[in-house]
Formats: structure tokens, sequence, C-alpha cells
């Protein structure tokens, strides 16, 4: 058993750290919120250039050849500040996808080396008006042949779609609408004619928007009607991402409620002195602290060869992590009383942060069902 | 014991649900069901309706302009207002400084405020809270000073709710720096458009402007506008604490948004199915109705005791804990019905489905319910000290 990290991925990690702490305070991420995009096409390119973006991306497209650990690092970093851009959207979901399906290499490599190169935004679109949690339940339809399909249908809240170039979507090649077997992946361009978007602000400050598609062109990626595993397996791993993220964000909300009581006084004594709180930010330190273990669980288990097994991993650490995260955002917030609830403080962003961590990628619920069926 | 209603107050609850259908205008009952808060405007429109009614200010004696009413008589309407999709406005007027004057104001105070609080005219705001004082409200430091016949007052007020829409602002200030700190309280009414009153705006977590800083720079009242005595607003306060709070624990809104949320749970199709049919979504809103249950008779209880003289005291504590409870965990489970649709923010009448429009910001702000009026621990406190006798 060992939990130390390389060599390489020290520096990352110090590095990516760095970043966090000097260029990603709270004041500047709010400069980037009142940019239209709302995330920093500089910061990206700054990215790509420190090699972040191909960190975790296999070596024969370009990228590091790193594991789901350096990818872990990563999100971990990036939801303590609730950075903007869209790692988790082009790198984490529509890298690994373009990578993990099958289908022309050619094609793929040259996207995934754009991506890396920080020359390329993608975003996957898969959740539905009436979906739920289950990505085999497609009602979006793909008709066609060899190159070339055409979609119909709708997808909602697709993070960062305004500002993508093209969309990874999957919809239907056949089958009923909850069969696993039948939906493909297919490739579509942002601007392509039938591809209309309903965009708007989402609450952790981000982008999103729903799309329509009216018989918009789409190449297929992989084989016809094998894309449920693919996609199964790139929410996984962007689930273990997001994991870290909220990670990452219960710890800076936790270490900002412990300064806060420390220096606040009611009574004539910082609040810290009462024990009802002093517990309280005890059990918010164990959330932290058992999350983590969880973060560090479902990273290591995301390259197993048994998809049941890394089904069951990433279940039990989102399953674990919801109650967590949510149970230290209200927590973040009620101990920091009426300043906890402003605008003006982070902490009521971090609390919007993890509330939405835990909706994404399957509820608590979701996942508890997920993880005893796959257990039993 | 007997929990039947008699049968005067089942035909008082017919009346007042027919006067709701006759006289709520639809497009305030739209907006309040959407959970939605109304504007200035909105507000004084539906109160000023109300008050035609004699139905402004439920919680006052007839003497008043109050509706005089027993407190079953409190409670069905409340129920009926619910049922019916009428909004709860906010009014601190009706709620706060009308029975403080009832009890401490100056006949000329009475004469001068009530008539106009009671139609809406004036919309009064809450100054105790200031940066520094807030649970340890007795600390504060915002000073009144008296100069010949005039107050000078100067300090700052925190998270005073609607205070940009306020034309007047009843306050806590410390007119003596002597003895115990709550013996330097004074209670004062100033005009929002005194000189030297500055309002600036604090957005809260739903996005929403509903909180202010207040500023008091060398602002000048009149010592008519003192209520009760000087250096004796920490009483006033009390007072305003330990009188009867109708509703504290909000049983009549937390039954109507169980029944909203199954509403939506049987029109919301998750994964082929509607959500309610998720029986582990079912048995959470089970539960919730469980507890609500628990907390309805148990606020049964303490209006019966109030009805037959018995004030309630700490146990409003109580009220206050579960009832705040319940609604968080009744917004909790909305946002998770929203699934993906928790995601868009401000704008969302477009892109989805409006019911789920305001659930996440209602959740957000819904926060603040274990934080304002006495915070969650502040209660605990309360009922350890008050009922326990630690
Ligand atoms: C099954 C069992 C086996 C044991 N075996 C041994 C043994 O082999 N040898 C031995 O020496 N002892 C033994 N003990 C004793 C054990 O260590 C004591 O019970 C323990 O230290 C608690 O002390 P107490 O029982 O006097 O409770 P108290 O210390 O009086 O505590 C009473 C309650 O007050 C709480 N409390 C106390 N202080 C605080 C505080 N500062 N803040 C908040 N809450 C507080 C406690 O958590 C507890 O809930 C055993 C006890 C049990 C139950
Ligand atoms: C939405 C909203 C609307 C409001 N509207 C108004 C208004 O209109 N007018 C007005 O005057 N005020 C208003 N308030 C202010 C409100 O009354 C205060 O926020 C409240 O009294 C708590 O004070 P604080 O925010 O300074 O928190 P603090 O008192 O600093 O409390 C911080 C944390 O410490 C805890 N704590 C404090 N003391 C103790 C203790 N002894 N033991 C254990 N825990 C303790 C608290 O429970 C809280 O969790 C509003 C607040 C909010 C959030």
């Amino acid at each position: 058993m060992d939990f130390s990290l390389s060599e390489e991925q020290q520096l990352i990690k110090e590095s990516v750290d760095k970043f966090i702490a000097k260029d990603y305070v709270f004041e500047n991420r709010n400069k980037i919120l009142e940019t239209e995009d709302r995330f920093s096409r500089d910061l990206w390119k700054q990215y790509a250039e420190l090699g972040w973006l191909g960190m975790a991306l296999p070596e024969e497209y370009g990228g590091f050849g790193g594991s789901a650990v350096e990818n872990m690092l990563v999100s971990e970093a990036f939801g303590s500040a609730m950075v903007l851009e869209p790692y988790l959207s082009t790198v984490v979901m529509a890298a690994n996808a373009l990578v993990l399906a099958g289908g022309s290499e050619d094609q793929k490599k040259e996207l995934v080396e754009q991506i890396i190169a920080g020359d390329l935004l993608i975003s996957v679109a898969y959740a539905e008006a009436e979906s739920g949690y289950n990505l085999a339940n497609v009602s979006v339809t793909a008709n066609g042949s060899g190159d070339s399909y055409s979609l119909n249908g709708e997808k909602i809240v697709v993070l960062n779609a305004p500002s993508a170039d093209k969309f990874i979507v999957s919809a239907r090649t056949s089958g009923e609408q909850s069969d696993q077997s039948g939906v493909s992946l297919f490739l579509v361009d942002a601007n392509a004619t039938g591809v209309e978007l309903t965009s708007y602000n989402t609450m952790d400050g981000g982008r999103g928007a729903n799309i329509t598609f009216n018989n918009a062109s789409a190449t297929l990626l992989g084989a016809e009607g094998e894309g449920f595993e693919v996609l199964d397996q790139v929410i996984d791993i962007a689930t273990a991402a997001i994991c870290a993220q909220a990670l990452g964000a219960m710890n800076t909300a936790f270490q900002r409620t412990l300064e806060y009581i420390k220096t606040r006084e009611q009574f004539g004594v910082p609040i810290g002195t009462f024990q009802v709180l002093q517990h309280r930010l005890v059990d918010m330190f164990m959330a932290v602290e058992a999350s983590r273990s969880m973060v560090y669980m479902v990273s290591m288990s995301l390259a197993s060869d048994d998809a049941n097994e890394r089904r069951a991993a990433v279940s039990s650490a989102k399953a674990f992590m919801g109650p967590e995260a949510r149970k230290v955002a209200q927590e973040a917030v009620q101990i920091h009383g009426g300043v906890g609830m402003t605008e003006e403080l982070d902490v009521g962003h971090y609390f919007r942060y993890l509330t939405l961590f835990c909706g994404t990628f399957g509820s608590t619920d979701y996942h508890l069902k997920r993880f005893a069926e796959l257990t039993q | 014991m007997n929990i039947d209603f008699t049968a005067e107050e089942l035909q008082f609850k017919e009346e007042v649900r027919e006067w709701f259908n006759a006289n709520l205008p639809a497009d305030l009952k739209r907006k309040s069901e959407l959970g939605i808060a109304l504007n200035k405007e909105e507000t004084q429109t539906w109160g000023k309706i109300l008050n035609s009614n004699g139905w402004a200010a439920i919680n006052w004696p007839k003497e008043y302009g109050g509706t005089g009413w027993s407190v079953s008589q409190k409670h069905l309407f409340d129920e009926v207002r619910v049922e019916v999709g009428a909004p709860n406005i906010m009014s601190m007027g009706v709620a706060m400084l009308g029975p403080v004057l009832h009890a401490f104001g100056t006949d000329e105070q009475k004469a001068e405020h009530l008539p106009r609080i009671l139609n809406y005219d004036d919309w009064w705001c809450q100054g105790y809270s200031e940066p520094g004082a807030g649970s340890d409200l007795a600390s504060l430091k915002t000073a009144a000073k008296l100069e010949g016949d005039e107050y000078v007052v100067n300090g700052s007020k925190i998270w005073t709710t609607y205070a940009h829409y306020a034309d007047k602002m009843f306050c806590l200030v410390r007119t003596s720096t002597e003895g115990r700190k709550q013996e330097g309280i004074s209670f004062l009414l100033l005009d929002m458009n005194d000189p030297g009153m500055t309002v600036r705006p604090i957005v809260s977590i739903d996005g929403e402007h509903h909180l202010n800083q207040t500023f008091m720079d060398d602002v000048r009242t009149h010592k008519s506008n003192l209520v009760h005595e000087e250096n004796k607003g920490w009483t006033v306060a009390k007072y305003l604490l330990t009188h009867e709070r109708t509703g504290i624990a909000g049983v009549a809104g937390s039954k109507a948004a169980i029944a909203k949320l199954k509403a939506l749970a049987k029109k919301t199709i998750v994964d082929g199915k509607p959500a309610i049919e998720n029986e582990q979504f079912a048995m959470k809103i089970a539960q919730v109705e469980v507890d609500l249950k628990a907390l309805e008779y148990t606020n049964f209880r303490t209006l019966a005791a109030s009805a037959t003289g018995g004030a309630p005291g700490a146990e409003s504590s109580l009220l206050k804990i579960k009832g705040t409870q319940i609604q968080q965990l009744l917004a909790e489970l909305k946002v998770e019905l929203a699934g993906y649709l928790a995601y868009p923010w401000g704008t969302l009448g477009e892109a989805g489905p409006e019911d789920f429009g305001h659930a996440v910001a209602s959740y957000n702000f819904g926060r603040a319910s274990t934080i304002y009026g006495g915070s969650t621990e502040v209660q605990y406190n309360v009922m350890s000290k008050g009922i326990l006798g630690l």
C-alpha cells in the first residue's frame, strides 16, 4: 500500500496548487465571471502550455500518459478555487470519449491533439429532459449511415456548450428508448445547420445550454449502436473528477469556516470557543478526510479492467460524497451566519458549487441503487 | 382530548376560502405558487386588498384595526391562505412594530403609524443587527445622542431586509454605555429619507437583492420618535420575542410545499416514470411528511396552551428549530427532483420547466431561515437554559 505521489505527480501538484493560490483568488475569478465566455481563454492557453490539458491522456494521442491520479490532482486543485475553464467538459469528458470510442484513429488523434494544445473545445451532450441519470435513456435519434447521419431531438444542460466548437452527442440509432444497445456517439459541429442553443448562465458561475438538433449533420464516433459502454466509462471518469473537485471545494469551505470561527467574536469571545461549533467543525473535517479517502479510492479503481468493479467504485464514491458535500456546504453557510448568505463572500459560491455536485452524473440515490445492484 | 374544530370555525374557514377565491389577483397567485417573492408594489397591492376587508393584521387586537381572531381562526386562515396559493407577504410593520406600539407606543405614535401600517402606506424595516452584533445583539454600537429635542444617530445596521423598499426603520440604538449592555439600549423610529441615511445593497446567494447595509451618519430625529423610555429598548425587543408568534412553525406553508412537491414529482418523468414512483424519493417525502405531522401536533398543543392564557416562551424555539428544518429539507428535495435543471441560473424561465425555476434559488435563500430570527444554535441555547434549566 502506498498513497504517496510519484516525483512527477508531486511536481504537478505543486505547480497547480501554486497557480491556484496565486492566480485564481476569488477576486480574479469574479473578474472572469464578468466576461462573456465566463472563463478565460488566456488561462486555457496557459494550462495547455503548462501541459495540464494532456497530463492524463495517452501518449499516442499527444498526451503525457499520466493516470487518473494526475487528473485527480488537477481536479482537486481546480475545485478548491471553482475554476471556470472547461477542463471537465473538454478534457475529462470529450477527450476521453474520443480516446475510448473505436473508429478512425486519424480523426480522433487530430482532435485530441488540438484539445491538448488548447485549440479546440468540445462539450459532451448526453442528458435529456426525461432521461434522469440513465445514460441509456436516449430519445435523440440519428438516421443515416457511413459518413452521413442526421440528428433530431433535444439535449439539456450541456455544460460549456455556448463556447464549444463541437459536441459529442449520444443518439439512438436503433432499439427502444432505454436500451443500452443502439446508443451511438456522434461528433457535431457547433455551427452546423440544425443545431440550436438556448444558452444560460449556470448556478456555479459557468455557462450551459439546451441544444436542439433539427436534421443536424453528424459524424459517427466508433461503432454504430455501441456508444453506451464508452459513454458509461466517460461519465465514470468524469464522476471521479467531480468527486475530486468537490473534495477541493469542501476543503476550502471547511478551511474558511475554521478561520472564521477563530476570528468572529460574539458575546465577547471568538465563536470558536463554543463547543457546539467546535464539534461541528470536527464533523466537517471528518467529512473532508473521509471524502479524500474515497477520492483516492476511486482514482485508483478507474483503471480496472472489470467494468463492474469500476462502476461500483465510482458509485460508492459519489453516493458517499453527495451527503458529505451537502453537509459541509450547508454548515459553512450556517456557521458564517448572515455573511455566509452573501454573494460577496466566497463561502456562498462554494455552497452553490457543492449543491450542483450532488445532482451531477447521478444523485446520491441513483448511485446507491447502482452500487447495490452491482454488489448484490 | 379533541382535535376537531367547531362548526363555527369550519364555517369561518369556508368564508375565508370564498373571499380569497374572489379577491386574490391571478398574477399574484401565480407568482406566489412559483415561490417568487412579490416586489414592493405587488406587496402593497395585496396588503391594501387585505386591509379593505379588515384582514391586514391578523395578529393585532380589534381595537387597533386587527382581526382579534382566536388562535384557531388564525391557524385556519393560514391554512386557507396556502391552500389557495395566496402570498405570505412580510410586513415588519404588521408583524413587529404594530405589537410594539400597542404595548409601548404613545397615543400620538399609535395614531400616526398604526393606520399607515395597516394600509401598507409605510414600509418599515428592522434595524437591529450590526456587523459586530448578530447573535449577540446587546453588544450593538449604533449610538443615539440627545441634543436638544433631537437624537443624533451614528452607526451602521446590516442585513436590513428590504431597507431599499422602506420608508421607515425601527431600530435599536445605544443611548448609554453604563451598566449592563442591555440597559443602555433604546428603541427608536427613523425615516429612511432623513439626511444621513444611506443604504448599500447586499446580494444574497439566491442572486437576489433582499438585504442591505444601512449607514447612519448624523441622522437627526425628534425625541418623540423614541418608543418606551430611554434605555428600555431591550425590554421592548424582548417583549416582541416572547410575544405570540403565530405561524413560527410554518406548518401550513410546509404542508402546501409537500403537496406541491408531490404534484411536481407526479408530472416529472425521470427515466421512464414519474419521479413519485421512485420508491427512494417517495420515502424521503414521506419521512418529511411524518416529521411535519409531529410538528403540526406540537404546534396545536402550543396553540391550545396559548388560547388558555399560557404565553409561548422557550417553546417557540422548538417550533422554529423543527419548522425551519422541515422547510429546508423540502427545499432540498425539490432541488434533488430538479436534477440537471438545478444548473440554469437566473433566466430559467426560458430554459426549463418553470416549476424548477425558483427551486434552487429558494433552496439557497432558505438556508437563512436557520440564521435569522435567532439562529438554530441560539434557539438551542434558549431551550437548554429556558426549558431544561441548564
Ligand atoms: C464497557 C466499558 C469498559 C470499560 N473498561 C475500562 C477499563 O478496563 N479500565 C478503565 O480504567 N476504565 C474502563 N472504562 C471506563 C471508561 O474509560 C469511562 O467510562 C470513560 O472514560 C468515561 O468516563 P465516565 O464513565 O466517568 O463518564 P463521564 O466522563 O462522566 O462522561 C459522561 C458523559 O459526559 C460526556 N462528557 C464528558 N466530558 C465532556 C466534555 N468535556 N465535553 C462534552 N462531553 C463530555 C461524556 O462523553 C459522556 O457522554 C470502561 C467503560 C465501559 C463502558
Ligand atoms: C436573510 C436574512 C435576513 C435578515 N433580516 C434582518 C433584518 O431585517 N433586520 C435585522 O436587524 N437583522 C436581520 N438579519 C440578521 C440576523 O438576525 C443575523 O444574521 C443573526 O442574528 C445572526 O447574526 P450574525 O449573522 O452576525 O451571525 P453570528 O451571530 O456571528 O453567528 C455566526 C454563527 O455562530 C453561531 N453562534 C453565535 N452565538 C452562538 C452561541 N452562543 N452558541 C453557539 N453558536 C453560536 C450562530 O448560530 C451562527 O451559526 C437577517 C439575516 C439574514 C440572513
